[in-house]
């Protein structure tokens, strides 16, 4: 498309062309695909019709020009709001643009405004169905800045949380995804079982959603009273509740209809494209960061790595579902080996004291007050840590200078980089598996926007 | 003297600058930015290396580094053989700041380079969509630089309502 042709521009269009020339460039792919769909009012919408059919009479005989289609950013099935330019031939998706930024709220700019321990509250919002994950990735690479050791049993209890939330988000995934593909019902059994969870995450963090749980050092607090025993009724029960998802799905012909065969690339392209997480294994690649690289004492549980083989939306499915039976199975054994000892670090400089001891030591009283307001001072340095979120591997890549706050906070969002995926995975497929293929991805756009 | 740095220089003679090691067993090399994507494409195909790209981010110093440079890329090497990580240090000039794209290398840096630019202002030779991505298409200046501000600056909406 040639810059004259700026007339019947639509207005994203012609704001997009400015912007390339005020930088001196050309419009790069995205830019002008999203030029070709955009359209204010019907008279733009119709001029650009009509020069879009002069293209197509003027190209060779039986030649077929794809119709373009927006498909979002306001979609049910878009787990939030993605947008997809789609060229479609008929029901054939001859390629797709995925257009993002709905949601991007600027945390990693806020971070740099936030002392290192205000920040842990934004990092939680990235992705809101794993908040915990998001905070373990960004406390260890504080904690490893600061060189500082966490005890066992705080370990052993984020280790604990942490599979509880890779329960939950599965839930929300098995019953988003199988609403889409018009499997209601699953969607009911797995909210159930989500809120007892949510119930739990309330119990010991005082929070349903964004749980600042994990502190830098450890955790915010211990068990409360009660909890195991809670605790232990969920995970005895999952088990079961698993069953009855699997008794709904596995062996449905719609469900095996619309998810086998769907979406598959090649295991070597996956990994080009840094695709980690479910999606990776359903492909065959055993790569899972709590056995590659240990974290948090992952190495010390008993649990296996569900791999798949064929790759497809199907086999995501099932892996998932497995990986739930193994988180059952991780929190039984935290709830059965947990390590006595404090739930935090007892480094004063980085840690808040406990609060008994605020109305009896004056020392105490001078370094909580240090720490809420001028926070604690980490050495110059970066780190990246990562760990293994429900989506795949969530990183988080920490620069200090020597100050209370952080020069820069950036995390590797596994949803934002699995994103890349779709394109080469919709090519020629049909619109209809392209829902299946959003679906089985399992991309939250919180974390892809940030 | 970290093995890594020998290989690299071995193979990328001229490539390497320094490597910084720590915290814990993170490493770092810092690259020439004229050789980035050769001393990627070494590190991707050499037996057992790194085959996969966890990330590509920027830091920016607005005080520079001293050699007329301000930003300071860091990709994250992943290796599925060893189970290393690596990473490598690339700065880019603070004038017309612009460094080679590895999208060719690994398809992944593709959003990853985008983000960059869109947050930076960093471009990349020889990506091949180079756009925004996070923020509208038609914003001015690069939110994360250290000298864009936070807050105050209007809400912007693209559409007049």
């Amino acid at each position: 498309m040639s810059t004259d042709q700026a007339d019947v521009f639509a207005l994203e269009a012609r704001e997009a062309l400015e912007a390339a020339r005020r930088e001196g460039r050309e419009l790069a792919e995205t830019e002008r695909v999203v030029a070709m769909v955009e359209a204010r009012t019907p008279q733009e919408a119709l001029a650009r019709t009509r020069a879009h059919e002069a293209n197509a009479n003027s190209a060779a005989p039986g030649s077929r020009e794809p119709m373009m289609i927006n498909l979002g950013p306001q979609h049910p099935s878009t787990h939030g709001v993605l947008r997809l330019v789609t060229e479609l031939d008929g029901e054939v998706v001859r390629d797709i643009h995925p257009v993002i930024g709905y949601l991007h709220t600027g945390i990693e700019k806020q971070c740099e405004n936030k002392t290192f321990w205000q920040a842990i509250t934004l990092v939680t919002r990235m992705d809101y169905l794993s908040p915990f994950f998001n905070i373990h990735a960004y406390t260890q690479s504080v904690e490893k800045l600061l060189d500082l050791e966490v005890p066992t049993r705080a370990q052993w209890l984020r280790v604990m949380i942490s599979e509880l939330n890779r329960i939950t988000s599965h839930l929300v995934w098995l019953g988003t995804s199988g609403l889409e593909l018009g499997a209601i019902t699953v969607f009911f059994y797995a909210y159930r079982e989500r809120d007892r969870a949510l119930d739990l995450f309330e119990m010991i963090s005082g929070e349903r959603m964004n749980n600042r749980y994990f502190q830098v050092g450890g955790c915010a607090d211990d068990m409360p009273p009660g909890f195991e025993k809670l605790l232990r009724q969920f995970v005895s029960e999952m088990p079961s509740r698993i069953d009855e998802y699997e008794g709904m799905l596995s062996a449905n012909p719609i469900w095996l209809e619309r998810t086998r065969g769907v979406g598959i690339l090649p295991a070597d392209q996956l990994i080009d494209l840094g695709i980690t997480g479910p999606a990776l294994r359903a492909a065959g690649v055993d790569l899972d960061l709590r056995k590659a690289r240990p974290y948090s004492g992952y190495e010390h549980f008993d649990f296996t790595v569900p791999v798949g083989t064929n790759g497809d939306a199907y086999d995501r499915y099932l892996i998932r579902l497995r990986e739930m039976r193994e988180s059952v199975r991780i929190i039984e054994q935290c709830l059965d080996g947990m390590p006595e000892g404090p739930h935090i670090a007892d480094d004063r400089k980085v840690v808040l004291p406990p609060r008994s001891e605020l109305a009896t030591s004056m020392e105490a009283l001078i370094h909580h007050f240090k720490l809420v307001t001028e926070g604690f001072q980490v050495p110059e340095g970066e780190a990246y840590s990562a760990v293994e979120c429900p989506r795949g591997e969530l990183g988080c890549y920490v620069v200090a200078d020597g100050g209370p706050k952080p020069v820069r906070v950036h995390m590797r969002d596994p949803s934002f980089v699995n994103l890349q995926a779709l394109r080469p995975m919709a090519k020629n497929a049909y619109l209809a598996d392209l829902i299946a293929m959003i679906g089985s991805m399992d991309n939250v756009m919180g974390g892809v926007d940030r | 003297m970290s093995d890594y740095r020998n290989v690299i220089e071995v193979a990328c003679p001229g490539a390497v600058i320094d490597e910084f090691e720590g915290p814990g067993d993170e490493l770092t090399i810092e690259i020439h930015r004229d050789h980035i994507r050769a001393v990627c494409r070494f590190l991707k195909s050499e037996p057992g290396a790194f085959r996969q790209l966890s990330d590509v981010t920027c830091v920016d110093y607005l005080e520079g580094n001293g050699n007329g440079d301000r930003f300071r890329l860091a990709y994250q090497l992943f290796s599925m053989e060893t189970g290393d990580r690596l990473r490598l240090r690339v700065w880019a000039d603070a004038e017309h700041p612009e460094v080679d794209s590895v999208t060719s290398v690994w398809a992944t840096a593709n959003w990853h380079e985008r983000e960059v630019y869109d947050m930076f202002g960093v471009r990349f030779a020889g990506h091949p969509d180079l756009s925004r991505i996070l923020m509208p298409f038609d914003w001015e200046g690069h939110p994360l630089r250290r000298d864009y501000p936070l807050g105050g600056e209007n809400v912007k909406f693209s559409d007049a309502v």
